[in-house]
């Protein structure tokens, strides 16, 4: 089965990290793990084609989680490529925005690898 | 929209000493359920003291601030169950660490009170890497603090409104 091409976009180092360790732990067979600080570098990448998968925070600097979702919509590479929000905030209304504009799922942070598994692996056919 | 609009928009939700109890909730279980790590309260609290002192601004219904304080070594012990042992020693990963616990702490908190969930919005972090500050408010301020240990290590907890 391919391994799968994540895009992990999160202001911080440190969550990025931890992103992709629960990713792995929940199962996801990774390839190759593409970071961004913000949403104005997470376009750049999704530009580049070929994810199988994009998770991003919704509260970072130069442009929110948010506002780099929505901008999908205008880029041909990331159609079709699961989307999922990670939220500090429990904010119910963020949440409903992201879904309508074309989040697949979410995450509320703390978090735990088997809620991300949970959320993640069917989104990219594997089985939970 | 800005913290400032955000601010502007909604009522103040006034403060309750209540809170004290779902920040330590909150708190307990971000360190639980991040880095396994079990904090338990501190036999005798002091002033808060530490080289480490992490702030998310609150504004909204809420403003202020909730601030993490703790020595550079147990903040290197966050950082290294979070990354592995090399960030113990890494400045840069210990706060980046420390500015992401205060700021699951302050959303995990904030998502516990149903007056703040949609009214109030977090900073990003912000980190304070030193000793020797002292920070002042120009508005009036309460608040709450939370003593605790990790490993037999003081860490503070606090929670700063304008009232």
């Amino acid at each position: 089965m391919k391994k799968l091409k994540v895009l992990i976009v999160d202001d911080s180092a440190v969550m990025r990290k931890i992103v992709e360790r629960a990713l792995r732990q929940g199962g996801l067979d990774l390839g190759e793990v593409v970071e961004a600080g913000n949403g104005a570098e997470a376009l750049l990448e999704v530009q580049k084609g070929s994810l199988d998968l994009i998770l991003s925070d919704i509260n970072m600097p130069i442009m929110d989680g948010l506002e780099f979702l929505k901008s999908l919509a205008g880029v041909a590479e990331a159609k079709g490529v699961p989307v999922v929000m990670i939220t500090t905030e429990g904010s119910e209304s963020r949440v409903v925005e992201a879904l309508s504009n074309g989040a697949k799922g979410y995450l509320r942070k703390p978090f735990t690898a088997e809620q991300v598994k949970e959320r993640v692996a069917p989104l990219v056919g594997v089985s939970v | 929209m800005s913290l400032l609009a955000q601010r502007a928009a909604h009522s103040p939700v006034p403060f309750d000493p209540q809170w004290k109890h779902i920040l330590e909730t909150a708190t307990l279980e971000v360190f639980q359920v991040m880095l396994g790590a079990e904090l338990l309260p501190l036999p005798e609290p002091g002033e808060p003291r530490g080289e480490q002192t992490a702030m998310v601004g609150m504004a909204g219904a809420l403003c202020g601030m909730t601030t993490i304080r703790c020595s550079t070594e147990t903040a290197g012990k966050f950082a290294s169950l979070m990354l592995g042992d090399d960030a113990a020693s890494n400045r840069l990963l210990i706060a980046d660490a420390m500015g992401e616990l205060c700021n699951i702490v302050a959303g995990n908190f904030k998502a516990k009170v149903s007056s703040l969930a949609e009214q109030c919005a977090l900073s990003v972090p912000t980190v304070i890497c030193g000793n020797d500050y002292v920070m002042y408010s120009a508005e009036p301020t309460d608040g709450l603090r939370l003593a605790l240990t990790y490993q037999g290590a003081p860490i503070w907890v606090e929670l700063t409104i304008h009232t």
